[in-house]
C-alpha cells in the first residue's frame, strides 16, 4: 500500500517509529500519531463494519466525535477495551487493535448481506417484525437480536488496572484548551484565582493544533505561562464528561492509556470530582457531514478532519481530492492540501456566492463549482467518484477521486451547557442551537457559543475568563457568522442510503419514514430510528436529523426542539467511575471484636447489612443443618454463647429521658424501675412496627436502648428527628453506643453456673437478679452491664463490656463454660431458638404493614398513654378487625417438610389463578429440639383460624398446614429460670 | 451533587446530608383530637411546588443537626438554610449570574 505520509510538517516525531498491529497485520507509525492517522498513513481506509447493514466504514472525523472508526484495543486478555475511537487512541509501540462487527474478516463480511436486504430493514424494523407470534419473542427473536446486536466484546477477565479518584476545588474550571479556553485560563490566572484547565486531547491547543502556522507562537507561550503558574492545574487527556448541580464537574483523566509500558505506580485513570465557583465552557464546535447516498464510503471524511490529518499528523487523505461544502472552512482544507501537493480536483460549493475564499482557491488553481450539490458517491470498499449536480437541476456528473471531503458547517458543542440545565435557543443565522440562559455560574466562550474565527474566539475567551475570575456579570458579544452551512439531505440527493447516524446506520429515508408513520416529537423520532443513540451520542448527526425532520414535518427546527443532552460527553470506563470502590473497598465491612475468634474457630459468616456475623460454627464434616441442630440442642440441654455485639445500642440520657421514651415507644416507661428491663416496640407515625429491642433502665435518667442490628442508624435518626424538631424542650441526649459495647449472650440452663464465677459485685441468684433485670458489675475483671434477658426461652444473660475487652471476656466465658460443654452458636441457631418461642424478628416476620397487635406483641402497647408515635394511626378502624394479618404458627403434616419462607397461603389450593392470597410464611426452620419443622406466618384473621388448615401452593403441589399458636416450645415459660 | 450550607457548619457536599421531607409540618399537639381525615392530611399530604420549597435536611455525616432549607425545585439552588424552629424566610429565588 502506498504511503500517504507527507515528507515534512505536522506535530509528529518522524524519528520515532512505532510498530503496531491492526487485525494482526503489522504496520508502523510515528510518535504523535493516533491509531487513525497511522492507519490512514498506511493506506488503511477500511476500519470497521457498520452496526446494522455491515457496510464498510472508514475514518470520518479526527477527534472524539468519530462515529465510524471504532475498534477493540487489546493489551492482554484482561485489558481489552471495545468501542474505542481510533481517532483518539494515541499510538504506542506494540499497540494491538482489531476491527469490530465483522465475520469472518473485515474484507469479507457475511453480515454485509444485510446491506442488500436493507429495504427489509427500515426504521422501527424490530418493533414491527418481532411482535408476532408473542411466544417467539423469548425463544427466537430475542436471542437472535442479542447475538446480532452490539459492537465489540467486553473482556472476560477482571480488570487488573487501578483507578483512582480525586476531589478538588477551584475558583474557575475551563473546559477545552483551544484559543478560547486558553485565553480564558490566561485571563482568569492573571486575576490571581485558582484555575483548572482540562482538555480531552493529549496536547493543548484545540483547533490551533490543525493550523499549519497561525498563532503557533502564541499557543506555545500560552501553555508555558499557564504551566509556570502555581495556581493553575493543567489536565490534558482529561474529558469533562459530566456537568452536575452547583458547579460540580466530573472529569475523566486518562493517565497511562497512551503509554506502551505503563509504570506500575500510576493508575490507568483518575476521576476528578471538582467543585468550582465559575465554569468557562470552551468546548468548540463539531463539523457536520453532508447527507447524500453512500456518504459513508471509506475515503469520505470531514474537511476539517482532513485538515487535521494533514497539518497535525502529516497524512494526506488521498491523492485526488474532491471537496463538497456548504461553508468557507472546507476551502482551508483544500488550500492546505493543494499546498502539500495533493490534486484537488474540484470544490463543489452548495452556495451561489461563496465569497472571497473561493477567489483564493481559484487563484491557487482549484476549480470551484458554486450552487453545486453532492448527490452521491461510488466505489465498493473505498470512494472512487463523487456525483456532483447543479442545485438548479440537471444530470449529475461523476468526478473520480480517492478522497471526498465534506463540510455541512459547524455545530457548537453545547453538550455540557445543556447538561447543566442551561436553556438553548435556535439561532437561524448560525443554523445552530446556542447557549441562552445559564442555570449555573457558567459562561460559554468561543465556537461553542457560535463565536467562530481564531482571533474572535481568543477575545471571547479572554473576556469570559476575566469575568469568571471576578464573578461579575458578563455580557457576551454577539455570535460571529461562520460562512454558511447546511442541515439535512443535500438538494437533489435521494434519501436512500444517505446516512445521518453512521454508527447506528440511520439514513435520511429512515427519518422520513418515522415522520410518515406518525412520529412528531424529535424524542420519538430518535427512539424509533435510534438516531443519535450510539456510543457517539449523535455528535455528528443530531443537527442533520433535525434538518431532515424539519423538512418532512414542514416545521421549523425550533418547533421540533432538540433531544436532551446527557452525560457522559464521551464514554467513560466503568473502572473510572468505580475508582476505589471495588472488591473489599466496595462497601465498609463491620466486624465485631469477637470476629477474629469466630474466624479462628471456623465460623461461617453471613452478611447482615455491613456486618459480618458468624452464621454457624461447623465441626468437621458438618453442614449448616447438622451444625445448627447440634448448636440448638446444646443450648437447650446445657449452655451456648452468642456474639450479639452487632445489636444497635443507644444511650438515652437526661432528666426527660423517660418522658422521651414514653413518647417514642408504644410501651410505658415511667414506672420501669432502675435495674429493670422491658421489651420495647417502636412504631412509625403510621402505626406500623419500625423496630424492637430490650430497653434497660440504668439510672433514673439513663436508659440503655437496644435496637435491631439493621435498624440502629435509622432508629437513632428517627429519635434525633423527634427530639430536635418536635420536642426540643425535652432535656435528653442520644448517643450511639453500638460499637462501644461488645455483647455476649449466654443462654441455657447452665448459663448462671457458667458466669457466676466471673461476676463480681452483683448477686445473680434467681431471687436477686430475676428475669428482665439489669445491673452494672465487674465481669471477668472488666466493668460491665449485665442483662438477665432471653431470646431463646432459656435462662439467659447478655453481658455488655467495653468493646476492646470483648474478645478477652468471650474467651473467659468460653473457658468457664468448658466444664459445661458450652457451645458457641451463630445467627442461624439464634433464629431457630427464637422461632421455637415465637419471638418475632422485625423486618422478617413484619414487613412495614404490621401493627404491634398484628405481630402478636400488642400486649406491649400502653393503651393508657395519652400519646406516642403511631398511637393515633393505631386508632384507625382499618388497623383492627378480621381483615388484619396476624402472626400465627404453622405445622406441616410431614415433620420433615420445611416450608419455603415467602411462600403464600391460600384457603383452597384448587381455586383458579390468580388465587386469593391470605398471607405468607415469614420464618421457617427444622427444629431439632422438637423433632419437626416449624414456621411462623402472617395470616389474614390468623388468630381466629387457629386449628384450621390452610394450604401453601408450591410448584410440585400444595402443602396442607395446620394453623397453631406461634409458640412451639415451653409455652408456659418454665425454662426462663433455668 | 448539591452544595448545601448547614447553618451550623457551613457549605458541605450533599453526600454528607440526608433529605427529611417538607418542612414546617408540626406534629399535632393532641393527635387523638384529630379526625381520620385531618390525621391523614398531616401524615401524607405534602405540597409539590414548582419553585421554592421549604424542606428539612439533616447533616447526618456532619454535626447531626436537622435544619430547614428553601430550595428552588426548578434550579435546585438553595435560597436559604436556617435553623429548626425559625420561621420560613420570605425570599424569592436567587438568579444565577
Ligand atoms: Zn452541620
Amino acid at each position: 500500500m502506498s504511503s500517504l505520509r507527507t515528507a515534512s510538517g505536522g506535530r509528529i516525531d518522524r524519528t520515532k517509529t512505532l510498530r503496531f498491529y491492526f487485525d494482526g497485520r503489522s504496520h508502523t507509525g510515528v510518535q504523535g500519531d493516533t491509531l487513525a492517522s497511522a492507519l490512514l498513513a498506511n493506506g488503511e481506509y477500511l476500519l470497521g463494519r457498520s452496526f446494522k447493514y455491515h457496510r464498510p466504514r472508514g475514518v470520518v472525523a479526527a477527534g472524539s466525535d468519530e462515529p465510524n472508526a471504532i475498534v477493540n484495543l487489546t493489551r492482554d486478555a484482561a485489558r481489552s477495551t471495545p468501542n474505542v475511537r481510533a481517532t483518539t487512541i494515541e499510538l504506542y509501540e506494540g499497540l494491538h487493535a482489531e476491527s469490530q462487527n465483522r465475520f469472518p474478516s473485515l474484507q469479507v463480511d457475511i453480515g454485509a448481506i444485510n446491506d442488500l436486504l436493507s429495504p427489509l430493514l427500515p426504521a422501527g424494523f424490530y418493533y414491527k417484525t418481532f411482535k408476532w407470534p408473542a411466544s417467539w419473542w423469548q425463544r427466537v427473536y430475542e436471542p437472535l437480536i442479542r447475538a446480532a446486536a452490539g459492537l465489540g466484546r467486553a473482556p472476560t477477565l477482571p480488570d487488573p488496572d487501578r483507578y483512582v479518584g480525586r476531589w478538588a476545588h477551584a475558583d474557575v474550571l475551563v473546559v477545552g484548551a483551544g484559543p478560547a479556553g486558553l485565553s480564558a485560563a490566561l485571563a482568569a490566572a492573571d486575576a490571581g484565582v485558582r484555575v483548572v484547565l482540562a482538555d480531552e486531547q493529549s496536547e493543548f491547543g484545540g483547533s490551533l493544533l490543525s493550523e499549519p502556522t497561525e498563532m503557533q507562537t502564541w499557543l506555545a507561550e500560552a501553555i508555558a505561562t499557564l504551566a509556570a503558574n502555581p495556581r493553575v492545574t493543567l489536565l490534558p487527556r482529561t474529558t469533562a464528561f459530566g456537568y452536575f448541580a452547583h458547579n460540580m464537574a466530573g472529569l475523566a483523566e486518562r493517565v497511562t492509556d497512551h503509554l506502551a509500558n505503563p509504570p506500575p505506580h500510576l493508575p490507568r485513570e483518575r476521576l476528578w470530582q471538582i467543585r468550582v465557583k465559575q465554569v468557562v465552557l470552551a468546548t468548540g464546535a463539531l463539523e457536520r457531514p453532508l447527507v447524500f447516498p453512500n456518504n459513508d464510503r471509506p475515503g469520505i471524511m470531514l474537511a476539517g478532519a482532513a485538515r487535521t490529518y494533514l497539518n497535525r499528523y502529516g497524512v494526506l487523505p488521498g491523492k485526488r481530492i474532491v471537496v463538497a461544502t456548504a461553508t468557507d472552512s472546507a476551502y482551508r482544507a483544500a488550500l492546505d492540501l493543494r499546498a502539500a501537493g495533493a490534486d484537488v480536483a474540484v470544490i463543489a460549493d452548495l452556495r451561489e456566492a461563496p465569497g472571497e475564499i473561493a477567489d483564493e482557491a481559484r487563484a491557487a488553481g482549484i476549480a470551484v463549482r458554486t450552487a453545486t450539490s453532492v448527490v452521491g458517491a461510488g466505489g465498493l470498499q473505498h470512494v472512487a467518484w463523487a456525483a456532483l449536480a447543479p442545485v438548479a437541476g440537471g444530470a449529475p456528473e461523476a468526478v473520480p477521486c480517492d478522497a471526498l471531503l465534506m463540510s455541512g458547517g459547524w455545530t457548537p458543542a453545547v453538550h455540557l451547557f445543556s447538561q447543566s440545565r442551561g436553556k438553548l435557543r435556535f439561532d437561524a443565522d448560525a443554523s445552530a442551537y446556542l447557549p441562552d440562559v445559564s442555570a449555573e455560574h457558567e459562561r460559554s466562550a468561543g465556537a461553542c457559543r457560535g463565536v467562530f474565527g481564531l482571533a474572535e474566539a481568543q477575545g471571547d475567551g479572554a473576556a469570559a475568563g476575566a469575568s469568571a475570575a471576578s464573578g461579575k456579570p458578563y455580557t457576551p458579544s454577539a455570535a460571529t457568522p461562520n460562512g454558511g452551512g447546511w442541515l439535512g439531505l443535500m438538494p437533489n440527493a435521494p434519501a436512500k442510503k444517505a446516512f445521518i447516524d453512521f454508527q447506528n446506520d440511520v439514513t435520511a429515508k429512515d427519518i422520513k419514514l418515522a415522520v410518515r408513520e406518525g412520529m412528531r416529537s424529535i424524542e420519538h423520532i430518535k427512539r424509533y430510528t435510534t438516531t443519535g443513540m450510539a456510543t457517539d451520542q449523535g455528535k455528528t448527526s443530531n443537527m442533520n436529523t433535525l434538518g431532515v425532520a424539519s423538512g418532512a414535518l414542514d416545521a421549523t427546527i425550533p418547533q421540533i426542539g432538540h433531544t436532551t443532552f446527557r452525560m457522559p460527553y464521551t464514554p467513560v470506563t466503568f473502572g473510572g467511575l468505580a475508582g476505589f470502590s471495588r472488591g473489599d473497598l466496595f462497601e465498609p465491612i463491620r466486624m465485631t471484636p469477637i470476629h477474629p475468634w469466630a474466624a479462628e474457630a471456623g465460623a461461617v459468616f453471613e452478611d447482615v447489612g455491613q456486618w459480618k456475623r458468624a452464621h454457624y460454627f461447623p465441626k468437621r464434616g458438618e453442614d449448616l443443618h447438622a451444625a445448627v441442630a447440634r448448636e440448638c440442642l446444646a443450648v437447650r440441654a446445657s449452655v451456648g454463647m452468642f456474639d450479639a455485639s452487632t445489636l444497635g445500642k443507644i444511650e438515652v440520657v437526661g432528666p426527660d429521658a423517660a418522658e422521651f421514651l414514653n413518647r417514642m415507644y408504644v410501651n410505658a416507661w415511667t414506672k420501669l424501675g432502675v435495674g429493670r428491663c422491658r421489651y420495647g416496640i417502636l412504631c412509625r407515625e403510621d402505626g406500623f412496627v419500625r423496630d424492637d429491642g430490650v430497653v434497660g433502665r440504668i439510672a433514673q435518667d439513663r436508659f440503655h436502648v437496644t435496637t435491631t442490628t439493621g435498624g440502629a442508624a435509622g432508629v437513632l435518626n428517627m429519635m434525633e428527628d423527634y427530639l430536635q424538631t418536635e420536642w426540643p424542650e425535652l432535656d435528653v441526649w442520644l448517643t450511639s453506643t453500638t460499637e462501644q459495647w461488645a455483647v455476649i449472650a449466654i443462654q441455657g440452663p447452665k448459663a448462671r453456673a457458667v458466669i457466676a464465677p466471673l461476676v463480681e459485685g452483683l448477686d445473680i441468684s434467681r431471687e436477686k437478679f430475676p428475669h428482665m433485670a439489669v445491673a452494672e458489675c465487674t465481669f471477668a475483671g472488666v466493668p460491665a452491664r449485665l442483662f438477665r434477658v432471653s431470646f431463646s426461652g432459656e435462662l439467659g444473660f447478655e453481658v455488655n463490656v467495653p468493646a476492646d475487652y470483648g474478645r478477652a471476656v468471650w474467651e473467659a466465658i468460653y473457658a468457664a463454660g468448658r466444664p459445661h460443654n458450652i457451645v458457641p452458636y451463630g445467627t442461624e441457631t439464634m433464629h431457630v431458638l427464637r422461632a421455637e418461642k415465637g419471638f418475632i424478628i422485625v423486618g422478617q416476620d413484619t414487613d412495614g404493614t404490621a401493627t404491634p397487635d398484628d405481630a402478636g406483641v400488642g400486649w406491649a402497647v400502653a393503651k393508657s398513654k395519652r400519646d406516642f408515635v403511631g398511637k393515633r394511626s393505631l386508632a384507625r378502624a382499618a388497623m383492627t378487625g378480621p381483615s388484619r394479618k396476624q402472626l400465627v404458627g404453622l405445622l406441616t403434616a410431614d415433620p420433615k417438610t420445611v416450608l419455603e419462607e415467602g411462600a403464600q397461603l391460600v384457603d383452597d389450593p384448587h381455586q383458579a389463578v390468580p388465587m386469593t392470597l391470605l398471607g405468607h410464611v415469614t420464618s421457617s426452620y427444622y427444629s431439632a429440639t422438637l423433632g419437626h419443622s416449624i414456621a411462623l406466618a402472617m395470616l389474614v384473621n390468623g388468630r381466629a383460624r387457629i386449628g384450621q388448615t390452610v394450604h401453601v401452593p408450591m410448584p410440585n403441589g400444595a402443602i396442607a398446614v395446620r394453623v397453631v399458636k406461634p409458640v412451639f416450645y415451653d409455652p408456659e415459660g418454665a425454662r426462663l429460670d433455668g | 451533587m448539591l452544595l448545601i450550607a448547614c447553618p451550623y457548619c457551613g457549605e458541605r457536599p450533599e453526600i454528607e446530608f440526608a433529605y427529611g421531607g417538607e418542612a414546617h409540618i408540626a406534629r399535632p399537639a393532641d393527635p387523638s383530637a384529630m379526625s381520620d381525615e385531618e390525621w391523614a392530611a398531616f401524615l401524607y399530604a405534602r405540597t409539590n411546588p414548582k419553585g421554592t420549597h421549604a424542606e428539612r435536611w439533616r447533616h447526618t455525616n456532619g454535626c447531626g443537626r436537622f435544619f430547614n432549607a428553601v430550595r428552588d425545585t426548578v434550579t435546585d439552588f438553595f435560597v436559604a438554610t436556617y435553623k429548626t424552629g425559625e420561621p420560613r424566610p420570605d425570599l424569592t429565588p436567587r438568579s444565577v449570574v
